[in-house]
């Protein structure tokens, strides 16, 4: 059982990486990467509104959802859920942090519409997550997203200043810096 | 004339995938063949259109500060209509792409429409434009779907969605020794996609620099004719 949770807690950080394996996220991958300080603030923004929606969702789905037979709701549900935690994050950090606020700028009410958000949410229901397997995968996805955003961020500081042809400028070629992130990644595949 | 170049936009300049870099998760992710690209596209089509008309005929009655969760609420609905659809008929489809049919919710292009173009304009406009911006994300993951299957498995293929069975077209180009199957990696689909939004961006950069030319060459001309006519004078 336990050594189950560890396989599944390295699975969901590095070996099936929201980012870099499943593709998810990538708009704040893409938008929030030019600076290390905003990414970092970012990674633990998304951290807590993945815990804090990847409980509350998996709660209401079983105790009301369930109960009640309406599981065609949960799409409706669970975005709900995750437009409201976002709101309240954005409101804790405008008045704890307003530094970090303004740097994340329209990213912050766009974690709504952050896939990684609401796919830990539905992943947990179909993958039929026991208690302690759903803790894991919550914690560990976002984990992994926070982290390949901040080495991601970090490269790119070195990319503003690098020599890179015109029409690679920018994006492209940040997302060129993506796949050999990626390439990389599969080589811890031999772990587990 | 306007609509028209609304709609053109969306296609190629304005395109939601490579030029505005919306809706990348599920274009990355579901393009390794063009089963997926085409069943992915004609559903975000069929969303993004609707949701738009909605959107557009209660834009008058939703109050402004709690518009987001209402237009996140209808676009859910519509998604969850859309997967049962596929669910029911054409189970092949929603195996293959799983988990992305209900993430379209989370498209930013679809929530994008609505904020930056629906909730301002019209139904027709609103319609036009959701097909306009579906079609320019349909021809993106096409494209992308084109040369990873292509040089992952050397064939083209496609079976008819509703009975996979059916096999439409089946043409191997490539012999299978010599394919590259690091491109239905997502190392594959990273490279697929920041090549082909490279070549965007460099024939964007040629069109703006004729633009200038000719604005240039414009001016010179000006400034000599009104030289002649002072001369003239």
């Amino acid at each position: 059982m336990f050594s189950e949770l560890v396989a599944l807690l390295i699975t969901s950080v590095l070996l099936n990486n929201a980012v870099l394996n499943q593709f998810l996220g990538l708009c704040p991958f893409m938008g929030v990467s030019r600076k290390k300080s905003s990414a970092l603030g970012m990674g633990m923004a998304v951290v807590f509104v993945i815990v804090a929606a990847g409980l509350v969702t998996y709660a209401l789905y079983y105790l009301v959802l369930v109960p009640l037979k309406l599981e065609f709701m949960d799409l409706v549900t669970f975005i709900l859920v995750i437009a409201s935690l976002v709101q309240l994050t954005e409101m804790f950090l405008k008045k704890s942090s307003p530094a970090l606020y303004k740097s994340l700028g329209v990213y912050l009410p766009l974690i709504t519409t952050n896939c990684v958000v609401l796919n830990v949410c539905l992943v947990n229901i179909s993958n039929g997550y026991d208690i302690p397997h759903m803790l894991v995968y919550t914690v560990g996805t976002p984990l992994g997203f926070a982290l390949v955003l901040y080495i991601f961020s970090a490269i790119r500081e070195r990319l503003e200043v690098a020599d890179v042809p015109e029409s690679f400028k920018g994006n492209p070629v940040a997302l060129v810096v993506a796949g050999l992130m990626a390439m990389a990644f599969s080589g811890l595949a031999g772990i587990i | 004339m306007n609509r028209m170049q609304n709609f053109k936009n969306g296609l190629i300049k304005d395109n939601p995938v490579f030029g505005l870099y919306l809706g990348l998760c599920s274009t990355l992710a579901i393009t390794t063949s063009l089963n997926n690209a085409i069943g992915m596209g004609v559903a975000v089509i069929a969303v993004l259109i609707l949701s738009n008309v909605i959107i557009s005929a209660i834009r008058k009655i939703v109050p402004d500060d709690i518009r987001i969760p209402v237009y996140i609420v209808i676009i859910a609905t519509l998604v969850k209509i859309i997967q049962m659809l596929i669910q029911a008929y054409a189970p092949a489809l929603n195996s293959s792409l799983g988990v992305f049919i209900p993430l379209i919710v989370v498209n930013c292009i679809i929530l994008g429409r609505a904020e930056a173009f629906a909730s301002k304009n019209g139904i027709f406009d609103s319609a036009l434009d959701g097909l306009g911006m579906g079609l320019g994300y349909l021809l993106a993951v096409l494209a992308m779907s084109f040369i990873r299957q292509l040089l992952a498995t050397g064939a083209l293929s496609m079976t008819n969605p509703f009975d996979e069975s059916q096999v439409l077209f089946h043409l191997q180009l490539i012999p299978e020794d010599f394919t590259i199957s690091m491109f239905s990696a997502p190392l594959g689909a990273f490279m697929t996609f920041a090549f082909l939004a490279a070549a965007l961006s460099s024939y964007k950069q040629h069109i703006q620099r004729k633009e200038d030319e000719a604005a240039k060459a414009a001016k010179i001309a000006a400034a000599q004719a009104a030289k002649a006519a002072k001369e003239a004078a």
